[in-house]
């Protein structure tokens, strides 16, 4: 199939930023998107026009590099699924197909469809962890866990901090991110010790780095390619008033 | 082993190159005893290192199942599973710690899976007997490193581990027979600079992207590696790669990476071709008689179950003899059909249901109505840097942790035992062996400034005009997979003699094409994904010239290295132990030379080497 892509360029951080029209041809429907702009790519080199930047690595769902805005939706039309997973059988002869990059206040362009997402990694360092350090932890099944609790742990554990949560809210907030993180450690009995100061932290940290807030479009639920459901914000809050109290 | 007074340690600094299950978990533990730590990886973030997507789980001889398991047996099955080409008190250290990292992720809010009753799940992998492998859903390898990465972020939120986020190393810089820091690009800007450090870590993977067509994440590379290489560190066993029987067969020529579909699916598909040659018919259209379910027919007693590397070769046979299956005819089906009808399609989905899911998103077909199409491909480097037991490579100074070292897995890698590995020399091995290095040797007085430094960004600087300055005509993609096809074909599953000389003489024909016919557009001082490619296809080039020379010397097959010269008349690998029981360390001697050997005798003191049967 053949199609026409619009494309956003930007040459770095202090560029402007258009977007430019491209013909994507001869495209196989088993492609992933990604493989359809490598395609793109080689065929811009033999024309001597700088390809394309994208950020991927791991073409697998797993690792939340890949991060695309495709005809307006952040990973591309189908559900729980991460561009890199997204293959061109959904899409036919003639599209049209926009493709730009996460937008948001906090996570500045630096080339073309290349984010700086650190913001959300400074959001951990200030308190997405329990402190433990190496050595002397007690047994693993010194305290046992109920399944449930530790099922939902999990589902919360599962965000690949891809940021297409905060790219298709309106509001560009962090809240499903922050809040899964949250709710993992709140479900578990690890790091209780430090329950009340952790959400506290990362809040901080996150209204800091100029994340909006959540005025409850849910908008970032349905873009979640790991289907984080917004339960954990609700979680959050109950969390963060309890912190806010005990203070 | 020495200790460094804890007045003394914030004296001390330290390099780790990498983030991964190693990197992340090495950097987070020496920060924690108060070294001064500065952690790099390519990545935008390090959570997203290449460990992220291991699947299936990590090993460890809790015993909690009561199946008899011990630490002696997880060694006993390691060192056999490596086919008797690993190290034995490295691997017995590494059966000895393996708990202290399940209690340590379990510690961290590690989800790891558990039973009603609260307490933590067992599955069984490959070359076990016992119950071993603790996971977490299908996703262990993030979960374990989202721990390790929690732990590092704490040590970065207290200004004790510097982290570099998309900076490549592109160089080692040794000074006076000691490795004193590292020159590193930064990703975003061209900026290229120096970090000096009292001792330096590499954690940055294995290098099975050689191939090109693998189930490492794009970024991958052997460059980190390959430069302490040239810089005099020797390079262990580098033709002992492992390839994975059960990954989504190539669909094209565009295909860019290779998926893996988990191992534990042959517990209830049955693998075959069909019997004739040139046989197209759609599966459901071949009657049973006219099928060869070639794993159970030739190893009656584990038949889809054989170990990794029996069951790629197999694969490769049927496909070579023009029986494959698929558009392409590179592939073998793995079939559900009789177990639904054994067990119903619920047990099945509830078993496999995410891979089914992940297999249809890929393919665009329903596993549950036609046979599952699968072929092997690249998964792991069992080769690596040479360490000692310490983990020191040959440059003092250089320490190498996780899948870039060569240390515990021979010829063979069990499922689970990579993580396992990279835990426990991050968490648990490394923080000592600094220790003891840095009373040794005292601080570093070498600073980024010293002309060594500046001479070695020189000359990276040099490396990344002369990449952009050739102004030829092919990306460096193309020559990547040009490279892939000649170590897929030569070096790859099967190898002998012919092939493996036809690959030395095709690897410097293409390496000479590259300088002369590259392509890279842009520029240094900029965000160049281009020139990132151009960089690591140079070195891929030059590493699989050496693998070729490793597997052409190893003259007997052993494991994963399979020289179709020596096998059994049953077509099994045919192991030499009076001429090969030995590590095989080489030298870079300079370019265009070949690579001098160097043979470190393994010594069995504790197991008596046997023959490995699955018949
Ligand atoms: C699909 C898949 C499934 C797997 N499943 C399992 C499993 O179930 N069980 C198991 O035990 N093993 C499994 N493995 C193997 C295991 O995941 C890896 O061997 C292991 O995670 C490697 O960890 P590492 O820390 O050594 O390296 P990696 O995780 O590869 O990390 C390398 C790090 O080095 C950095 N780096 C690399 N080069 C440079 C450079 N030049 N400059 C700066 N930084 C650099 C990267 O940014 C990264 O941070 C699997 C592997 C794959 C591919
Ligand atoms: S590239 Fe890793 S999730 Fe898409």
């Amino acid at each position: 199939m053949n199609l026409t892509l619009y494309v956003w360029r930007q040459k770095n951080a202090d560029d402007k930023g258009r977007l430019e029209k491209y013909e994507a041809k001869d495209i196989n429907h088993h492609m992933s998107f990604l493989e359809m702009l490598d395609v793109v790519n080689e065929d811009l080199i033999e024309q001597g026009i700088d390809p394309i930047a994208f950020d991927h690595d791991c073409r697998e769902g797993i690792c939340g590099t890949c991060s695309l805005i495709i005809n307006g939706r952040a990973h591309g039309p189908e559900l729980a699924t991460t561009v890199c997973q997204l293959h061109m059988r959904h899409f036919k002869d003639g599209d049209r197909i926009y493709i730009e990059p996460w937008r948001a206040r906090a996570f500045p362009v630096l080339k073309d469809l290349v984010v700086d997402r650190s913001a959300l990694d400074r959001i951990m360092q200030a308190g997405g962890f329990v402190s433990v350090n190496t050595g002397g932890a007690p047994d693993a099944n010194a305290l046992p866990i109920p399944k449930k609790n530790a099922d939902t742990a999990f589902d919360a554990a599962a965000c690949i901090g891809c940021g297409a949560c905060v790219a298709s809210c309106p509001n560009a907030s962090a809240m499903l991110f922050v809040s899964a993180k949250v709710s993992q450690f709140a479900y578990l009995p690890q790091g209780q010790v430090e329950r009340k100061a952790r959400v506290d932290r990362m809040v901080k940290q996150m209204d800091m780095e100029g994340f909006g807030n959540c005025t409850n479009h849910y908008e970032c639920e349905a873009a979640c390619p790991k289907e984080i459901k917004v339960k954990f914000i609700a979680k959050m809050n109950r969390e963060y008033m309890r912190a806010v109290v005990a203070k | 082993m020495k200790l460094v007074n804890p007045a003394n340690k914030r004296k001390f600094s330290a390099i780790v190159v990498g983030s991964g299950l190693a990197g992340a978990s090495a950097a987070a533990s020496l920060a924690e005893l108060g070294y001064n730590v500065s952690c790099f990886c390519y990545q935008d973030s390090p959570r997203r290192a290449h460990s992220i997507a291991a699947q299936g789980g990590i090993n460890a001889s809790k015993n909690y199942q009561n199946d008899g398991d011990s630490t002696w047996r997880l060694f006993y099955d390691t060192i056999k599973g490596g086919d008797f080409r690993s190290r034995e008190a490295n691997v017995y250290r590494l059966a000895q710690v393996a708990n202290n990292i399940i209690d340590q992720c379990v510690a961290q809010g590690v989800p790891f899976a558990r039973d009603y009753g609260g307490l933590l799940d067992n599955r069984s992998f490959g070359g076990a007997q016992v119950s071993r492998t603790f996971y977490a859903r299908g996703q262990t390898g993030q979960q374990l490193l989202l721990g390790a990465y929690s732990a590092l972020s704490r040590q970065v939120g207290r200004g004790q581990v510097k982290m570099y986020p998309r900076t490549e190393m592109l160089e080692l810089v040794v000074v006076d027979n000691r490795a004193r820091g590292i020159v590193v690009r930064n990703m975003v800007t061209g900026q290229i600079s120096s970090h000096a450090a009292d001792v330096v870590i590499l954690a940055t993977g294995g290098y099975g992207n050689v191939f090109y067509l693998a189930t490492y994440a794009k970024g991958s590379n052997a460059t980190a590696a390959f430069r302490c290489y040239r810089k005099g560190a020797l390079l262990a066993n580098p033709c002992f790669t492992q390839i994975h029987p059960t990954c989504i067969p190539v669909s094209g020529d565009y295909q860019s990476k290779l998926t893996l579909m988990s191992e534990s699916l042959r517990n209830d598909g049955r693998i075959w071709v069909p019997k004739n040659v040139g046989d197209k018919r759609h599966p459901g259209e071949i009657p049973e008689e006219e099928r060869d379910y070639y794993l159970e027919r030739k190893y009656p007693s584990f038949g889809n179950l054989a170990p990794r590397d029996i069951s790629s070769r197999s694969a490769k046979e049927v496909v070579d003899e023009g029986r494959g299956v698929g558009e392409t005819g590179v592939g073998v089906y793995l079939d559900f059909a009789d177990a639904i009808q054994r067990l119903g399609k619920s047990v099945i989905e509830e078993r496999y249901g995410n891979l089914f899911q992940m297999y249809e998103r890929i393919t665009g077909e329903d596993p549950y109505t036609v046979p599952m199409r699968i072929f092997p491909a690249s998964h792991y480097t069992m080769g690596g840097l040479w360490v000692d037991y310490n983990l020191e490579s040959t440059i003092p100074g250089l320490f190498v942790a996780g899948e870039a070292n060569f240390s515990d897995h021979g010829a063979n890698r069990l499922g689970a035992s990579a993580l396992m590995q990279g835990l426990a020399d991050g968490y648990f091995v490394i923080p000592y062996t600094i220790g003891d290095y840095f009373v040794r040797v005292g601080v570093s007085d070498i600073k980024a400034d010293h002309e060594e430094f500046k001479k070695t960004e020189r000359e990276v600087e040099d490396r990344m005009k002369k990449l952009l300055s050739i102004n030829g005509k092919r990306s460096p993609a193309t020559f990547h997979r040009a490279l892939g096809k000649i170590m897929w074909e030569k070096c790859g599953m099967g190898r002998n003699e012919g092939g493996l000389k036809e690959a030395l003489r095709d690897i410097p024909a293409l390496r000479e094409e590259f300088w002369q016919d590259l392509k890279v557009t842009g520029d240094n001082e900029e965000l160049n994904q281009q020139l990132e490619m151009a960089g690591r296809v140079a070195d891929f080039l030059d590493i699989g010239e050496v693998m070729c020379h490793d597997a052409l010397d190893r003259a007997e097959s052993c494991g994963a290295h399979f020289r179709e010269e020596y096998q059994t008349e049953e077509g099994e690998a045919l192991r030499n132990d009076k001429d090969y029981c030995h590590v095989s360390a080489w030298e870079y001697t300079g370019d265009g030379r070949p690579p001098a050997l160097h043979k470190e005798p393994l010594v069995f003191e504790n197991v008596e080497l046997a023959t490995r049967s699955y018949k």
